[in-house]
């Protein structure tokens, strides 16, 4: 088997079809009784990770989050999607950069020996698309971003379909590496019955963000405010063509 | 003097809109450089560029390590900055995590170097951030629009190349679009097209439409999973951000991922048989009714005018 251990760290995230409200005290989003889920992204990296488990391309994936208790049930969807093990790096309340969070993901790849890294190439929420590249350039590997394809094409060859404003460019990356994925690598699956039952008894293991005592914890920036943005529409409604391209100026 | 050294590139001929924009952003706030990777000869820079950059390489690895360890022995104290263009958000994470420094995404405003506002949640909501440290930075070029600056030709000075262990490998580059078709991202009018096409060939109706106005074509998610147009039509939270002056959207819903990429339009007219969709709700003009009976009305209309 070409790959002992897939590594792939999930978000969880506000469900991408809430409509997302600013707080009343400019400082956040309404997160109140508002319907979590794993980033899209990121599910497409563990069935991507899943996939190539169960070609036989790797031993096994073990999925992990940096977040409140509440994010076991992320990890325990991601179980039942079909990752072997699980993590859950327990915060209380902070938030995380990019930057701290790819440095604990440098010390968990160390620990757990993986040898490649699928993750989301961003995080519906903060729209950052950093962690995957910083956790890259911490362990010094290389990195395929924002990928639409990856074959393993020799024991420790990926090849990768990069989607970049240009179209579409192929590379060929040596292991160990990162990969970050875009929407269109593969339609992740639904978890069944029986595996979500099955997803209870398999290892979910805990850890205090405070043992990462190598990590800077202190916060790197502060929210000074939230704002809506500015409103658009209604759209102004016409009868006809004619009336449409005189309006508009055409 | 604070110092910036702008990330950019070249597409074709010009500096990319992105690294125009990364320029426009920081100008007047202090010494601006820019680095282009793997140019051998004179190009023809921006005026207020004060100095010109480059590396005899063109792998991300190999030009995060060059700018990584340069800008820590000759210029400790410089900003990095970059469009978040697919180039831009490549290197820069890479590069902030060499140099060890934070990282702002897609900053629409700068408030001061530590102070940056930027959109979150698909652009349903702004967030202003303030730093303990200046980021290495990323900016979204609609919120910097520039027209052509004046340029003059400049050499590079190539950086002592570091290379980083192990880099990916090219094995088949994107090929640029063919012939003399606008670039969404430049384009005055963008006209853009949803999964209401039903097909590669009916999506084809656009262009005729699109060359009349000498507009740019894109599309949804919907569209580009569907195999009507490759990925680089894409439009919204995780496509391309357009800005142009008129945004014509035919036959697609307005899900909030797509709207997220056509806010900065001054424009933004909906055609959508349904008049239910949420498109016109965020649009300022709009009509219902049958693609495949507006479009050649449309045309038929721009050609007697
Ligand atoms: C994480 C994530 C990221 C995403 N990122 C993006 C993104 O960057 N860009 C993007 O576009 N989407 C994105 N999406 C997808 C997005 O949620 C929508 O699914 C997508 O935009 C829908 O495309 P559409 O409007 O073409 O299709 P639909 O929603 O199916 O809309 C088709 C519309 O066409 C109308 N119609 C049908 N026939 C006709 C006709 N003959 N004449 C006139 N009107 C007609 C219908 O009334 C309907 O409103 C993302 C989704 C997720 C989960």
């Amino acid at each position: 088997m070409a790959l002992k251990q897939i590594l792939v760290p999930i978000k969880v995230t506000i469900d991408y079809q809430v409509r997302v409200r600013v707080r009343s005290d400019g400082k956040g989003v309404e997160t109140e009784g508002v319907k979590m889920a794993v980033n899209p992204f990121d599910e497409i990296a563990l069935e991507a990770a899943i996939q190539l488990r169960e070609a036989e391309h790797a031993s096994s994936v073990h999925i992990l989050t940096i977040g409140p208790k509440s994010n076991e049930e992320g990890l325990r969807h991601g179980l039942a999607l079909g990752a072997d093990t699980a993590q859950l790096i327990e915060t209380e309340g902070q938030r995380l950069s990019p930057r701290q969070v790819a440095k604990i993901l440098k010390a968990e790849v160390q620990e757990k020996k993986a040898d490649l890294v699928i993750m989301g190439k961003q995080a519906i929420d903060d729209d950052a698309n950093q962690t995957g590249q910083m956790l890259a350039g911490f362990l010094e590997w290389p990195q395929a971003t924002f990928a639409s394809k990856i074959d393993l094409k020799a024991k420790d060859k990926l090849h990768v379909t990069r989607e970049v404003d240009g179209g579409l460019e192929e590379v060929s990356l040596s292991l160990p590496a990162v990969v970050t994925t875009d929407l269109r690598l593969n339609t992740p699956r639904f978890a069944s019955l029986p595996n979500i039952m099955k997803a209870r008894q398999k290892p979910l293991e805990h850890k205090l963000l405070s043992d990462f005592k190598d990590v800077d914890l202190t916060p790197a920036f502060e929210v000074q405010k939230v704002t809506p943005p500015p409103v658009r529409g209604p759209a102004k409604m016409v009868e006809d063509v004619e009336t449409l391209m005189k309006e508009i100026g055409l | 003097m604070t110092h910036f050294i702008v990330l950019g590139v070249f597409q074709g001929n010009d500096l990319s809109p992105a690294t125009r924009s990364a320029v426009a952003a920081v100008e007047g706030y202090g010494e601006v450089s820019l680095f282009i990777p793997d140019i051998s000869k004179s190009v023809e820079a921006p005026t207020g560029i004060s100095k010109l950059y480059t590396v005899e390489a063109s792998e991300t690895e190999h030009i995060a390590s060059t700018l990584g360890a340069w800008i820590q022995k000759e210029m400790p104290d410089a900003v990095p900055i970059a469009g978040a263009d697919t180039w831009g958000k490549n290197l820069m994470p890479r590069l902030a995590a060499l140099l060890d420094r934070e990282q702002v995404s897609d900053v629409i405003q700068i408030h001061d170097l530590k102070t940056f506002t930027r959109p979150i949640y698909a652009g349903n909501a702004f967030e202003t951030v303030v730093y303990k440290n200046t980021p290495c930075i990323t900016v979204r070029p609609t919120a910097f629009p520039v027209e052509k600056p004046e340029v003059k030709a400049q050499k590079p000075e190539i950086l002592p190349l570091v290379k980083a262990e192990r880099a990916v490998e090219m094995i088949s580059p994107a090929s640029p679009k063919a012939g003399d078709k606008p670039d969404l991202l430049q384009a005055e009018v963008v006209v853009t097209g949803g999964r209401a096409f039903g097909s590669q060939e009916n999506f084809q109706l656009l262009e005729g439409l699109a060359t009349r106005l000498g507009a740019a074509i894109g599309a949804t998610r919907a569209a580009v999973d569907a195999g009507y147009v490759p990925n680089d039509y894409q439009i919204g939270q995780t496509g391309k951000i357009v800005g142009p002056r008129l945004y014509i959207g035919f036959g697609l819903s307005g899900a909030i991922q797509h709207v997220a990429g056509i806010k900065d339009a001054k424009t933004i007219v909906a055609i959508n048989k349904d008049p239910e969709a949420p498109i016109f709700k965020v649009a300022d003009y709009g009509l219902v009714g049958d693609i495949f009976d507006i479009i050649p009305k449309m045309q038929a209309y721009l050609e007697k005018s």
